[in-house]
């Protein structure tokens, strides 16, 4: 019934995000902790006439995903940690021949086999770099259940509109959490559909360079008698051509421009109590639950801490951070790992403010008590107990 | 020998007899449309083009719709085929060929899919991908160009390079043992395996044809002449020879007993198993029409005012 919460957990919500934007494949391999995705979807997809394939490996299960894509149907897989290195190659496949799909990536600890059931957000830079050679990619982090709904109907989208992989970058804690959300009603949702090219399929491959009018792939088996290959490309004429430097330097320089060139249109950033804010915490998935309840903290105390919670992590907020690095004095980056997005925002803040880093890679979530230490310290004169 | 735990429970009685068609062949002014170039990067003696203008002769000789044929090539020499072919082509990663196909067909069953590989693409990166795409046994033919090494990266040994055979890679003698693909395919649940060579290009040409035909996962071994690097290291540097060789060691299928793969260096050709088995993509279509007849009666079922809707929100 539309309007009524119900209990969902944020694996089940990304699953029922992708029925709702439409995707009708979906090939994965069990791992913890995102198999919950594939158990729901192995139900859902025959219900709505979609299909669900169990694959060898999660190497098959990307190229099947490429694979139904390249056939005009939307699709998807999910993964963590081992299954979403061995994925990379494929990743990369898919945007050097620009196959739109989803890879939902619900991060655990690492490396290697790590901690299997324990959050972490170390796959953040794999997210942007794993796969080899310069690319361009997007990465959404949802930091709850609603949002695991959302976003990956988002994730479709900007995969068709774009024709690129988008990366849902969940954790332990989003991907097996269960809150009581109000799901939006079906018709309200943006759906991207795929649709055909609007050009002669003789000047489909001319025309698909347009970085102002990026056209839909047409499906394999259509009048568009297209070559897909992972070969450097002429993007005039997709024929591929490995011997001149300047066709691999258009096509590399179009695949990052791609998206950068978008930017401003695909980035999504929650600023939460900013509009006075003179410290920052910046933080991203899970760990921007515990950043929140410590804002709302500090506002009760008349503390002026603010939130920057990047939705998109990737392409990197830049302009968000450096309107930031203009208005406060410091920025708390607490994440599940070692300084990775740290890093990046340190270069986007470049000198403006300090930039304070705290890591945890054990497993565990940074709580709130955690990071209110930090806040105190940005805030030595306040006396807390007073107020 | 098969090693399919469940073999008995699905193989299904033939509806016909199945046999292998036979192909009027066509003339080079008929295939050269279905080029899309007429320069291609592979070695001067290279059989490589013969067993593409073979698969080209399969597709029209069995009248397939060509906006329907889908290629989807794996890397090395015989993944280039998927750039000269004017059909809907995929040249994807090495060794993955099959794993892409297999998301083509599960999307689109209307399209016939063929998938290009060469030895080392499809039985060594690509092998968990091969007898899986067996075992599940889906409509996608795949046609392995076995050259018996690594060509494209200039003649390393693969694993159908024979016991003793030199490669860049195996300076001193092969020590590991050869796999046969056919018997791999066939173990593996492939209800359609098959051989041909270059030498036999009519017969190679129907064996094609007859994979595609087939309903189910079908394996042809095309044998393919590889002068500059195998033959170089091993047999012959002269093409002529090499298909000489094929000549002598290429043996009907119905000379073998049952069971036997090989006799010394002689290798069975032709058809070479044949079995019916629920097709793969068939099986999930069912399972999806249970289910969307039981979603939609109970969204129907106990509130009669509301109707079934597809991508409902759980």
């Amino acid at each position: 019934m539309a309007g009524t919460p119900i209990l969902l957990q944020g694996n089940e919500a990304v699953a029922e995000g992708a029925v709702a934007a439409g995707a009708r494949f979906f090939a994965g391999y069990p791992i913890t902790p995102s198999t919950e995705i594939a158990e729901r979807l192995a139900k859902r997809m025959p219900e709505v006439g979609g299909r669900f394939v169990q694959m060898e490996d999660e190497i098959a299960s990307i190229a099947a995903v490429c694979g139904a894509s390249l056939a005009g149907t939307k699709a998807l897989t999910a993964t963590s940690g081992p299954g979403f290195s061995l994925m990379q190659e494929m990743i990369g496949f898919a945007t050097m021949a620009q196959i739109p799909c989803v890879i939902v990536d619900v991060m655990r600890g690492g490396p290697s086999t790590g901690l299997p059931t324990e959050p972490a957000q170390g796959d953040v830079m794999q997210a942007r770099w794993g796969t080899h050679g310069e690319h361009s990619i997007i990465a959404l982090a949802p930091s709850g259940v609603l949002e695991c709904y959302t976003l990956t109907v988002e994730a479709f989208n900007l995969a068709e509109q774009y024709r690129t992989p988008v990366i849902i970058l969940s954790d332990a804690l989003v991907g097996h959490m269960r809150e009581a959300v109000v799901l939006p009603e079906p018709g309200s949702l943006r759906i991207a559909e795929r649709g055909l090219p609007d050009c002669e399929p003789d000047e489909y491959d001319t025309v698909m360079s347009d970085i102002d009018n990026i056209l839909p792939r047409p499906p394999l088996g259509s009048p568009y008698r297209v070559h897909v290959t992972g070969l450097v490309y002429n993007r005039r004429s997709g024929v591929p051509e490995t011997g001149d430097p300047e066709i691999a330097s258009d096509l590399g320089s179009y695949l990052r421009e791609k998206i950068y060139h978008h930017r401003d249109a695909i980035v999504r950033v929650e600023n939460y109590q900013m509009h006075d804010a003179d410290v920052a915490i910046f933080a991203y998935g899970s760990v921007a639950r515990s950043a929140r309840a410590v804002v709302k903290w500090a506002r009760a105390k008349g503390v002026r801490l603010g939130m920057v919670r990047p939705i998109t992590l990737w392409p990197f907020p830049t302009k968000s951070v450096e309107r930031m690095a203009d208005q406060v004095r410091t920025v708390i980056v607490p994440e599940m790992n070692i300084k990775q997005m740290s890093w990046e925002v340190q270069a986007a803040v470049g000198g403006k403010a300090k930039v304070v880093d705290y890591g945890r890679v054990d497993g565990k979530l940074i709580t709130p008590d955690e990071i209110k230490e930090l806040v105190k310290k940005e805030y030595y004169y306040q006396d807390w107990e007073a107020s | 020998m098969s090693a399919l735990v469940d073999q008995e429970q699905l193989e299904q009685e033939p509806k016909q007899d199945f046999k292998l068609p036979h192909i009027k062949l066509h003339t080079t002014s008929e295939i050269v449309p279905w080029l899309r170039t007429q320069r291609t990067i592979w070695c001067p003696g290279c059989s490589n083009g013969t067993i593409t203008r073979a698969l080209i002769d399969a597709i029209l000789g069995l009248g397939l719709d060509p906006e329907k044929v889908v290629i989807v090539a794996g890397i090395g020499c015989s993944g280039r085929i998927a750039q000269y072919l004017e059909y809907s082509t995929v040249h994807t990663a090495h060794g993955r060929a099959l794993a892409v196909a297999t998301g083509v067909k599960v999307a689109d069953p209307s399209l016939h899919v063929i998938v290009a590989m060469g030895d080392g693409d499809s039985s060594a990166i690509g092998g968990n991908h091969l007898i899986h795409a067996a075992r599940r046994n889906i409509d996608v033919t795949a046609l392995v160009f076995n050259n018996s090494i690594y060509g494209m990266t200039g003649g390393q040994m693969s694993p159908t390079t024979h016991t003793g055979d030199k490669s860049t890679t195996s300076v001193y003698g092969n020590v590991e043992p050869a796999f046969d693909l056919c018997e791999l395919a066939h173990a593996a649940g492939a209800t359609y395996v098959a051989r041909g060579t270059a030498w036999g290009y009519r017969q190679l040409v129907d064996v094609i044809a007859g994979g595609i035909a087939h309903k189910g996962f079908s394996m042809v071994e095309a044998m393919a002449v590889c002068p500059v690097y195998y033959g170089r290291f091993n047999l012959t540097p002269d093409p002529a020879e090499f298909l000489k060789v094929q000549k002598e060691r290429a043996v009907p299928a119905s000379k073998f007993e049952e069971g036997e793969s090989r006799r010394h260096d002689e290798y069975p050709v032709g058809m070479i198993h044949h079995a019916e088995r629920r097709e793969f993509v068939e099986a999930l279509g069912e399972v999806a029409a249970k289910a969307e007849a039981k979603a939609a009666a109970a969204t129907a079922g106990p509130a009669p005012s509301k109707a079934a809707k597809g991508g409902g929100n759980g």
